[in-house]
């Protein structure tokens, strides 16, 4: 039988760690709700969405209670909304958007991820219309998630798309100024996005997977920082066997909901997402991790060094604890959303360079940043443009959600709530990358040897 | 269906024989107890089998953390599984 000490320290993880399976994603395709009408294909979607994941929600909440343990949230992800609406005889893709919206509030759930284009190597007329449509769908919805993909390994970097989206962007903070921008916090631009993500809002459900599935995403900052204080000043290679041996229980845990879920919804079971996800509450936060490992504060010298080790140590402890591992699968370093991050960002040890430099080590990249509300367009794709080229380089996925806030300064605070968090607005550099931006065309995909 | 009960909380009289009769109430058995009080504080884990129980794993729970409350304690029933998961290959 169990131990007694084994049985505890599950419920204090729970209870005092904020362990909890982060999300459990139905991903569903829409390729099949096609038609040259729009108000068919909208209705399409908004049948197909709620047949299929009518159950997802209490489903989730049974299993919660059998287990003892939460579930934070139940999402939607469905196939790139471009390639769907690409069919349908209009200009105005909003429409769609708010189909999803229906959908997912009619099955519960509190997000829905997809009205996404994936443009890495050239835009389609549709890919067009949908980013066209981005400021004012995700404006007048209240779940849909958007994402683009500006690059990947294999195709480089397109430059028009960039420029683009650092528009869209502005466009979208301005039409949600009432809410200092909040809009843009439901949109993603990414390099090399996976087709299996669980996690909002760069969630979608990619072409190549089949028909509906479940996939998982862990969590558990709290646990590793818990357990990092077991381990006071001991050497790299503890702290890294103790990270490893931890991700592995809570990995454990995510597979057992995952297949479950998988049963009892009858859907196949996709991937289990090993990210270590932080949310606003004090203790369960990436960045404490960090500094339990010895840094005065996120941010100092030896930040970027330290989440190297998180990630990999994550990864390796989780990959044997699952069949099939996915998504993202890498610390998170939302700032807004990370309660050591807010902490750090707002004492000035944490800037956006500093961040930029995280990006290159751990999921996913410049994530939920807020800046000035005057950053020009250019200055935001060129802000892209960085992160997608080190994606690009090494081979990794990497994303921009970043908020102008409008008529916020360095030193304000913006507040979205729940999740979501607080962001202390950042400083951006002053100098100009209109130029660099005006130019357009692609960033040629880079070599793959040669390396240095 | 296996379950672990785990009862924490502050040391009182008539923990165990009040989360005993709730089990028997719903026709749950109980297999395994193990139960320690360090400094007033006490902590019971119950290995129970739920084959025979007349109500879902769910409405127990619900049961039992209110009567937890009415305590002062925190009573939980999860089923083994999630135990096995974490802690045996």
């Amino acid at each position: 039988m169990l131990n007694q000490n084994e049985i505890i320290q599950t419920i204090q993880m729970i209870d005092q760690q904020h362990l909890d399976v982060r999300t459990i994603t139905m991903g569903i395709s829409l390729l099949s709700c096609a038609h040259s009408d729009p108000k068919t294909a909208c209705g399409r979607v908004y049948d197909k969405i709620t047949r299929y994941a009518e159950k997802l929600v209490s489903t989730g909440e049974a299993i919660e209670k059998e287990f003892g343990i939460p579930i934070v949230n139940k999402r939607i992800s469905v196939t790139p909304m471009a390639l769907v609406a690409a069919a349908s005889d209009t200009g105005d893709y909003v429409p769609f958007a708010h189909a999803l919206d229906r959908a997912a509030k009619a099955c519960g759930v509190n997000f829905i991820g997809g009205f996404s284009a994936l443009v890495q190597k050239g835009m389609t007329d549709a890919d067009r219309k949908l980013i066209a449509a981005i400021p004012q769908a995700l404006a007048e919805t209240d779940i849909v998630c958007a994402s683009v993909n500006v690059g990947s390994t294999k195709a480089g970097i397109d430059m028009d798309a960039v420029a683009l989206m650092g528009r869209t962007i502005k466009d979208l903070a301005r039409r949600t100024a009432a809410q200092d921008g909040f809009g843009c916090a439901k949109l993603v631009v990414f390099c090399n996005a996976v087709e299996d993500n669980p996690f909002m809002a760069g969630a979608f459900h990619g072409v190549g997977e089949p028909e509906r599935v479940i996939n998982v995403g862990v969590s558990g900052p709290g646990v590793v920082y818990h357990a990092l204080q077991a381990v006071k000043g001991e050497p790299f290679d503890v702290v890294a066997e103790t990270v490893k041996k931890t991700a592995f229980r809570i990995t454990r845990m995510g597979q057992l909901v995952a297949q479950e879920a998988s049963r009892r919804l009858d859907t196949p079971f996709g991937i289990v997402d090993l990210s270590l996800a932080p949310t606003p509450a004090v203790g369960d936060s990436v960045a404490r991790i960090l500094e339990e490992m010895g840094l005065e504060v996120c941010g100092a010298h030896g930040t970027t060094a330290a989440l190297a080790l998180l990630n990999d140590a994550v990864k390796k402890g989780g990959v044997m604890a699952s069949s099939s591992v996915g998504g993202l699968s890498g610390a998170f370093i939302p700032v807004s959303e990370d309660e050591g991050m807010i902490a750090a960002a707002r004492s000035g040890a944490l800037t956006l360079d500093k961040l930029e430099a995280m990006t290159c080590v751990c999921s996913v990249g410049l994530d939920m940043i807020a800046v000035p509300g005057d950053t020009s367009a250019e200055t935001l794709s060129a802000i892209i443009a960085d992160e997608a080229a080190i994606g690009m380089v090494n081979t990794k996925t990497t994303a921009v959600r970043i908020i102008p806030a409008p008529g916020r300064q360095v030193g304000d605070s913006v507040e979205f709530g729940g999740l979501l968090g607080s962001a202390p607005v950042q400083a951006v550099h002053p100098f100009s990358s209109e130029a660099f931006i005006r130019r357009g065309g692609r960033i040629p995909a880079p070599m793959h040897s040669l390396k240095n | 269906m296996k379950a672990i009960v785990t009862v924490l909380g502050k040391d009182q009289v008539g923990i165990i024989a009040s989360v005993c009769a709730l089990l028997s109430e719903h026709n749950i058995n109980i297999e395994d107890i193990s139960q320690t009080v360090l400094q007033e504080y006490f902590t019971m884990v119950m290995l129970v089998d739920l084959s025979d129980c007349t109500s879902s794993i769910g409405e127990v729970g619900e049961a039992l953390e209110l009567a937890g409350k009415q305590k002062g304690l925190s009573i939980r029933i999860q089923r083994e599984d999630i135990f096995n998961a974490m802690h045996r290959i």
